[in-house]
């Protein structure tokens, strides 16, 4: 383990940004946002940024493909490049594991290569929480606020910021800053840790467990009496889907420029009313049916076809952001038995 | 070096354009270099597309035992389609594939009697599969086909199966148009009420595919004269962007119709969530 006081943080930063773009959590009016860092960027102290990492790998919109065309005659251009190398510090454990469930998504046969790409170019810094707040139940997946994970798991202090590296891609990133940083033993990261863990077991959401959901148990909920009165005042609108860190639906669009046709994708959410809709009908012509499509994807479906893992990290974003107050904390409990 | 892109697909060229019914047509497809896009087994779909207008997935209608190109039998009733029926030969398309799962044509079709029951469009999926068993003819046992339309002027592939499938021994053809026509001495009825009529052998293997109501009917109908559900294969359709299971427009339950369907099994589709 290495340590450096946070007085050379932005030294650190510094030195990072000589090789890759860095992006870090930067205080906006509206909240923390990933931004890249420049001299003089300074590190947000918020829990978390309101839109999730996601965007690193799987963009809101991305350009995949052009088409130049003449009369009758097509040329497919394909615009892919090798993406620049990149390192993202202070992602928080709900969001680092968030990438495992994109990656069996994105990397499982056919290979996604926009996406893998991005995920080969990417060095991922975390950051453990210090301040998990009530809307915070990763704790629920087995996701350990304390210990981050990804290519590097760092620790704040008042003073200093611990790294330890994880993989290949951090022991590398890790050796290029070790001019600023020195070892140290575990002792302060300890007695973090332990304290971390007492504030997870006083949170307002600790109780939540999902052990009534996973796999096979499509026929148990999928008619379940609940569905009509959670799902009721749903406005489609899809934050929920936009701030999720799993959520991984897209749509394919093409966009006509002066001299061609650019064909992108973009972020899609199953709770829109035309998501599933075809020239001839649309199986899911009720908001309850798309509301339901979206948590038991996450419950249940996700889980069934990736050993149990389930699609959602507990981050809270679509609890601090639905505009009715409805989320997947109160699905699990009133198809649980909860009130 | 980047690895292939499933998204990204080659350029096809219209070489034929077939008047099949007053909203069916059927298009032949190669490369611009005149080779078939890619092989495919029947019952799989490709993506085609039109720059600026859309991308839809089409079942591959030609038997993979065409080599020298594809057919697409296409409907008219959307905004792809409705390009595409506009359009000439030699107008270029993109073409992205094979997609999903095929029809079990070289296990469990083998040496068994097929029973094909399609309703209008429902026949273009399906002409991939009667065409290879017809191709393969001695592995399989006797081949029903009931087919069945509005009118005599909406059955598609009309001539093919006038003059090549009613010729060929050990296939029965039994058409039927839905109301009386001028000129028609066939059967008139709906398709799943013919087959109740028909009576069929509950030992024969069952390919399903039309309109939704009609693939229910006679699917209840199939069950209620003996059939097992094990027996009985169905190709389904939902709205897809990718083709390869990530985009999660054909999610249903924890099945993806793109990579895990089109063709299910009645017995599987049982275990689906009510939503189709």
């Amino acid at each position: 383990m290495r340590k450096c006081s946070l007085d050379n943080l932005q030294k650190v930063f510094a030195l990072i940004a000589e090789n890759a773009s860095l992006y870090l959590p930067v205080d906006k009016v509206g909240g923390a946002v990933f931004e890249k860092w420049q001299e003089g960027t300074s590190y947000s102290n918020a829990l978390n940024t309101v839109r999730s990492a996601k965007d690193f790998f799987f963009p809101q919109t991305e350009n995949m493909m052009e088409f130049k065309t003449k009369g009758k005659e097509i040329e497919v251009v394909d615009t892919r490049d090798e993406h620049e190398d990149f390192v993202v510090f202070g992602v928080r454990a709900c969001d680092v594991k968030s990438f495992e469930i994109l990656d069996r998504v994105f990397l499982c046969e056919p290979v996604d290569s926009f996406y893998a790409n991005r995920r080969a170019h990417g060095v991922i810094i975390s950051m453990a929480c210090t301040r998990p707040s009530e809307t915070c139940f990763c704790q629920t997946f087995g996701i350990d606020a304390a210990n981050p994970g990804a290519d590097i798991s760092c620790w704040k202090t008042d003073s200093e910021i611990f790294f330890e590296a994880n993989t290949e891609k951090g022991e590398k990133l890790l050796s290029s800053i070790a001019a600023l940083t020195e070892d140290t033993d575990e002792a302060a990261v300890e007695a973090q840790k332990a304290k971390i863990a007492e504030i997870m077991k006083k949170l307002p959401l600790a109780g939540i467990t999902p052990d009534k959901f996973g796999g096979g148990k499509t026929s148990e909920f999928f008619n379940a009496p609940q569905w009509k009165e959670l799902s009721q005042s749903c406005l489609g609108c899809g934050t929920c889907t936009f701030v999720c860190p799993t959520c991984q639906c897209y749509d394919i669009r093409d966009f006509k420029t002066n001299d061609g046709v650019i064909r992108f994708r973009c972020w899609d959410s199953c709770m829109y009313s035309d998501f599933t809709k075809m020239a001839h009908g649309n199986i899911r012509n009720s908001q309850l049916e798309r509301f339901r499509q979206r948590f038991m994807h996450k419950l249940v479906y996700y889980p069934e076809n990736n050993e149990g893992i389930f699609g959602c990290v507990g981050c809270g974003r679509c609890l601090a952001k639905c505009p009715i107050s409805m989320n997947i904390v109160k699905v699990m409990k009133s198809l649980g038995g909860e009130a | 070096m980047m690895n292939n892109e499933a998204l990204i697909p080659k350029v096809g060229v219209i070489t034929d354009v077939r008047i099949d019914t007053p909203d069916v047509k059927t298009f032949r497809v190669v490369t611009p270099d005149g080779k078939k896009a890619f092989d495919h087994r029947p019952g799989q779909c490709a993506m085609l597309s039109i720059p600026a207008v859309g991308e839809a997935m089409f079942s591959i209608t030609s038997s993979p035992t065409n080599t020298e190109y594809m057919e697409f039998s296409i409907k008219k009733c959307g905004c792809v389609t409705e390009w595409l029926h506009q359009a000439e030969v030699g107008q270029q398309i993109t073409i992205r594939g094979p997609y999903g799962n095929p029809f079990p044509v070289d296990d469990v079709f083998e040496g068994k009697d097929l029973l094909f029951i399609a309703g209008g469009i429902g026949l273009a999926p399906l002409r991939s599969v009667i065409n290879y068993c017809r191709h393969y003819r001695d592995r399989y046992g006797k081949i029903d086909i009931v087919y069945g339309s509005r009118s005599k002027d909406d059955l598609v592939d009309y001539k093919e199966i006038i003059d090549e499938w009613m010729n060929d021994d050990g296939i029965n053809v039994h058409l039927t148009i839905d109301r009386e026509q001028e000129g028609w001495d066939g059967h008139v009825g709906f398709v799943p009420s013919y087959v109740q009529e028909l009576g069929f052998d509950t030992n024969k293997t069952a390919v399903l595919c039309g309109p939704p109501i009609m693939i229910k009917f006679t699917l209840e109908g199939l069950v209620n004269m003996g059939f097992d559900k094990t027996n009985v294969y169905t190709t389904m359709e939902l709205k897809m962007k990718c083709g390869v299971g990530k985009c999660g427009r054909c999610n249903i339950g924890s099945k993806y119709v793109c990579k895990d369907g089109p063709v299910f099994r009645c017995d599987q589709i049982d275990e689906l969530p009510d939503e189709y």
